[in-house]
């Protein structure tokens, strides 16, 4: 499979703070991912998280600070971008096959049809994430954990070094989380960067490398085991939701 | 039966209406795929009104009214988006704006101007037993130049049409791919007045296109399925119009309505 060359890329985020209409939505966010992380970005709804993304992305103008890709070669496709379920048109009809191909589109350029070499890195790849079989479904046929594995290929077919999912546990039940997270440990280790959003990480925590704490800015950043905190929860759920996470943690334990 | 296709074809009328409706029937169905998926018909329709005071001042220029149709179509196309970006209002609304305006720009265009008498019932319901061999030149030129664009950029239209977000990360060009898909449907509008008119252009748009939906799955072969069936309704009513003497914008509407309703009576698709 595609590896990134020369140790991947890295990437560092300084003093990020993004504004809607007057109002902070990001506030000097700061942080490192070296190559080969899988970080979770975790924060309650309105935290930020997809600004986060978006910024990164370049989808949202940044108001101060900057976001930096290093060793990335900016203009093909370094980035992709798993959206939330809500932004995808699902009322139009294409197949698995499709969109793993659409990775495709930055490498390409302007109307050159896919190559031999295209159609086999889409096969290789959706052979990967274990939806070859499903190659000539139609996305709306599939689950939410089996779509996420589509854009994960569609991310590898893109030859991206750094994958950013929006809420991509989503309409995902727990099995198929577990699922998604073993792909993207893969994709990891290919010395890839993966940042991925949710709202709730209580159960795969420990699945991750680094773990991002943003409530508007960043309550923590590090190793899970580091990070989850009482003081982090109540600055990023408050007190009650503090008590609840506990109370999750104890009915585990037990 | 053969008399009843072979006869009209003696006269060169028809046979041009007959090229012009095949082309209608194939060019309004391919793009109007993507009107039916991506929510477009309303832009569509807008477009189709739009066009108006392009195609009076092609009358009182003594231009083909085709070929004047088509800068206004792409500048009304550009503009929507243009002004829903700029303004931060829904596409709607910038539609609903520009359209109003374009038309009854057009519309007083018509009755100031003195030099030029036009039924308006032909600009609205279309006459394509009227048309001459420019049209039917301008419209090949249309059918070729729409039909390379959507070839090239098969995949990148795909992947804005699906993923309008992602395809947007991955570059400056998702943008532009929009902008040609609009500009696209304003070129195919210019085609189908010409056999439909203004008002019922969006039958040739969106209701073969609709009607492929319920039929087959893949969205290539969605745009296969409904340039056939547009074509069908296309010459079929141009048939009917002819031999019923009736106006083919209606008999042609007609054609592809009834389609319709027998496809979702047999419908595949599960609601989405």
């Amino acid at each position: 499979m595609n590896p990134i060359p020369d140790g991947g890329a890295s990437m560092s985020l300084q003093d990020v703070t993004v504004e809607f209409d007057g109002q902070m939505a990001l506030s000097n966010v700061s942080f490192d991912v070296e190559a080969g992380t899988l970080m979770g970005v975790v924060g309650p709804n309105g935290a930020g998280k997809s600004t986060l993304f978006n910024a990164i992305a370049g989808l949202l103008p940044v108001r101060r600070g900057k976001v930096t890709l290093h060793r990335v070669d900016q203009g093909r496709g370094a980035l992709a971008y798993v959206p939330q379920r809500e932004s995808v048109n699902w009322r139009f009809p294409v197949t698995v096959k499709d969109v793993a191909m659409m990775g495709r589109c930055c490498r390409l350029g302007w109307c050159r049809r896919p190559g031999k070499r295209d159609r086999e890195l889409v096969d290789a790849c959706l052979y990967r994430v274990g939806l070859w079989d499903h190659r000539s479904a139609l996305m709306t046929e599939l689950s939410g954990g089996q779509r996420q594995r589509v854009f994960v290929a569609r991310a590898l077919t893109q030859e991206a070094s750094v994958l950013l999912l929006d809420e991509a546990f989503s309409g995902v039940d727990a099995g198929a989380q577990e699922g998604l997270v073993e792909v993207l440990q893969t994709v990891r280790n290919e010395g890839r960067i993966v940042l991925l959003a949710t709202h709730d990480l209580t159960n795969l925590a420990g699945r991750f490398d680094q773990v991002l704490c943003l409530n508007r800015r960043v309550c923590a950043c590090g190793p899970p085991d580091e990070v989850f905190t009482s003081e982090v929860m109540e600055q990023l759920y408050g007190a009650p939701g503090v008590r609840l996470a506990m109370a999750g943690e104890g009915s585990k334990s037990r | 039966m053969i008399e009843f296709f072979v006869a009209p074809l003696e006269y060169g009328f028809m046979v041009r209406a007959l090229i012009g409706s095949v082309l209608v029937g194939v060019m309004c169905p391919l793009v109007g795929a993507y009107v039916v998926t991506r929510n477009l018909a309303f832009m569509g329709d807008a477009l189709a009104h739009a066009v108006l005071p392009g195609m009076v001042l092609g009358f009182i220029m003594g231009i083909n009214p085709a070929i004047a149709a088509v800068p206004t179509g792409v500048t009304v196309a550009v503009l929507v988006r243009i002004v829903s970006r700029r303004a931060g209002f829904s596409t709607d609304t910038s539609i609903g704006i520009l359209f109003a305006a374009m038309f009854a720009l057009g519309l007083a265009m018509l009755s100031l101007s003195t030099t030029i008498r036009v039924d308006m019932e032909d600009l609205l319901l279309g006459q394509i037993l009227a048309i001459s061999p420019t049209d039917i030149y301008v419209s090949l030129g249309i059918t070729i130049l729409v039909i390379l664009g959507l070839f090239g950029l098969h995949h990148w239209l795909l992947f804005a049409s699906f993923d309008p977000v992602g395809s947007q990360v991955v570059g400056a060009r998702a943008n532009i791919v929009d902008y040609v898909l609009l500009v696209m449907l304003a070129l195919v509008i210019v085609i189908g007045i010409q056999a439909a008119g203004v008002i019922l252009v969006m039958a040739m748009l969106v209701t073969p296109a609709a009607t492929a939906y319920l039929l087959v799955r893949r969205f290539v072969s969605m745009m296969v399925v409904a340039a056939v069936l547009g074509t069908a309704a296309a010459v079929t009513g141009l048939y009917i119009s002819y031999h019923f003497n009736l106006p083919a914008g209606p008999a042609m509407t007609l054609v592809a309505s009834g389609i319709f309703a027998l496809a979702v009576s047999f419908r595949r698709r599960a609601p989405a």
